[in-house]
């Protein structure tokens, strides 16, 4: 699963759920907390990010509430991965069941707005095409791997519910 | 080697003899969770199309808290959806309007030492102040859980915090967790266990420890977690879950603990954090005089009945300063009850201070009480990142309840122990 390269966006240390989905927004429809994502520390992040891009962090990336929103709406801007040192875990849990890639990467640091990133987590790395550098990245676990190529946590289970059910069809 | 206490819950919900760090496991969940915010309006569609069921609604608790009382079509709309939904899945444990949902989750009796529980809100670990492994999860999990019941866990280390001596008079349980948050930063916790003992944690009331384990959250930790103790036992007993052997809930004197730390309490000054992070935290001392427009008592940290008697204690007969508004939002319908018949409340409103329902309120920037540009804010809750209480521009600081009220006594961000010292302010 070679993800094609996207433009980095990057972002410091405690990124907090309260600036991904900010609270005023909560009961809208999730095109406007979309559209509110990160303002408050880069007004450019939601109009320019393009769909491919990624967004680059440095400790406890997601921190703070248990709003899935703040993944979801870094889905809906079209990011493709994020790469953190640290998450906050819930917001770790909360992206990959939305299937939303999120790898751990020690040295994000590294990483400069407008690079050209490429993932390859299978492989545990990261290339950096406009500086021709290659970074580690933790592996996912297996199982939650398996969940975000499936798409999340809902179409896994869709699958498996499906496939439970005609298990009991047929043995019916 | 044994195990902590958080091992042997989650080895009992994995249905294993043992578990170790860092493995990863399925738990079968004993009580989820969830308010009106993150549950019934974002799980029903996903149940639809699984076409799925609710595995067992008698586990499952809903509490609506966040856009309570209605304030505009939206919020009717979501708190509409969630009495149908309780209605249509039968979970007949729904409390409308009744309180925050850390607090009633205990207040009603759900909580017991050993449970394995999930909640749909990151302040979840609120209830490992009962000996019980608790933690947040999002919407999507959520829905996952009601349909099958269980979820996965990588089993996490614990932290031993141990407090030892007692705090002085106008310093509490949230000037520890302030403290503790400058020390070991937002991801100090490192989504492990943070447990906590020592002579001081024995000698505070449950509410004290529900702060405690609440913001366990802000260090980052997946939950909080206290052993139970006779002050357990009788809460529950009190709230109509019966009697428990504290006992049959404790960590193995040889557990492994990923590193053990040491405080004394009797050193702690009260803490204000600065805006826009809990750990910027530190002593009064650095602050006093920086002047405030609001002060706020509210949310799950801060306004349990407790918080409110620490507010009243530096209140009681005392009134709010010219330009500075008060703001209460008790933590419960029953706490406030409570406070009434007392007269605590009567202390706060004789102040000064304006009632706001019970329910999360201006904490997170969904109901009333929300901040303009450019104001200043001193709150009893845990957090205050840029925007959250409001404008952007609006400053928040962080400190206990003892702290708040004085500051709205004195118009500025003032020391608690000048009230309790009969200094002149």
């Amino acid at each position: 699963m070679t993800q094609s390269a996207g433009k980095a966006w990057v972002f410091g240390n405690d990124i907090g759920t309260d600036l991904l989905a900010p609270g005023l927004y909560m009961k809208r429809p999730m095109e406007e907390i979309a559209r509110h994502c990160l303002e408050d520390i880069d007004p450019r992040f939601a109009t320019e990010v393009e769909r491919g891009d990624v967004v680059i962090a440095g400790r406890n990336f997601g921190m703070g509430s248990s709003r899935e929103q703040a993944a979801e709406a870094l889905i809906h801007l079209g990011v493709s991965v994020v790469l953190a040192q640290s998450y906050g875990g819930l917001f770790y849990r909360n992206a990959l069941n939305l299937g939303l890639l999120v790898l751990i990467c020690p040295e994000t640091g590294k990483i400069d707005a407008g690079d050209r990133i490429a993932v390859e987590p299978e492989r545990g790395r990261v290339r950096n095409l406009t500086k021709n550098e290659t970074y580690p990245c933790e592996p996912v676990p297996a199982h939650l791997m398996e969940m975000v190529r499936a798409g999340g946590l809902v179409p896994f289970l869709e699958r498996k519910l499906k496939a439970g059910r005609a298990l009991a069809a047929g043995i019916g | 080697m044994g195990l902590t206490l958080a091992e042997k819950i989650i080895a009992r919900a994995a249905g294993r003899e043992t578990v170790c760090p860092g493995e990863i496991v399925i738990c079968k969940v004993d009580l989820a969770m969830m308010h009106d915010s993150g549950g019934p309006r974002r799980v029903k569609p996903i149940l639809e199309r699984l076409g799925a069921k609710v595995w067992d609604p008698d586990k499952v608790v809903v509490i609506s808290d966040h856009y309570v009382p209605a304030t505009d079509a939206e919020s009717a709309a979501i708190l509409d959806l969630t009495r149908k939904w309780v209605v249509e899945n039968g979970v007949e444990r729904f409390y409308d309007m009744q309180g925050i949902c850390h607090i009633v989750l205990p207040e009603r009796g759900h909580l017991r030492p050993g449970l394995f529980v999930v909640g749909g809100d990151s302040h979840s670990p609120t209830g490992g102040a009962f000996g019980c492994f608790i933690f947040g999860i999002g919407a999507t999990e959520m829905a996952g859980v009601l349909v099958t019941g269980e979820t996965w866990i990588r089993v996490p280390e614990t932290i031993r915090i141990d407090w030892s001596g007692s705090l002085a008079p106008g310093v509490c349980a949230k000037d520890v967790m302030l403290a503790l948050c400058a020390r070991l930063g937002m991801d100090g916790g490192n989504y492990q266990v943070v447990q906590y003992s020592g002579s001081l944690i024995s000698a505070l009331s449950m509410q004290e420890r529900m702060t405690l384990c609440n913001m366990a959250v802000e260090l980052g930790a997946q939950t909080g977690l206290i052993a139970p103790d006779d002050t357990t036992a009788a809460y529950i007993s009190a709230a109509g879950s019966g009697t428990i052997d504290p006992t049959e809930w404790q960590g193995d004197d040889d557990a492994a603990y990923r590193e053990t730390l040491a405080f004394d309490a009797a050193s702690l000054p009260p803490q204000v954090a600065l805006p826009h992070s809990p750990a910027k935290a530190g002593p009064i001392e650095d602050l006093r005089g920086e002047r405030i427009d609001l002060a706020y008592i509210g949310s799950c940290t801060g306004a349990k009945l407790a918080d409110l008697r620490m507010a009243a204690q530096v209140l009681k007969g005392r009134q709010v300063a010219k330009g500075v508004r008060l703001l209460v939002a008790p933590a419960s319908r029953r706490e406030t009850a409570t406070a009434a018949s007392e007269g605590t409340l009567a202390a706060l409103i004789e102040a000064g201070a304006v009632m706001m329902p019970s329910g999360c309120g201006a904490c997170a920037g969904y109901g009333f009480g929300v901040l303009a540009e450019h104001e200043v804010c001193i709150s009893s809750t845990a957090r205050n990142s840029k925007g959250r209480m409001g404008a952007r521009t609006a400053r928040v600081y962080l400190a206990s309840p003892y702290t708040v009220a004085a500051s709205a006594v004195a118009g500025a961000i003032s020391d608690p122990r000048e009230f309790f010292s009969g200094a002149a302010v």
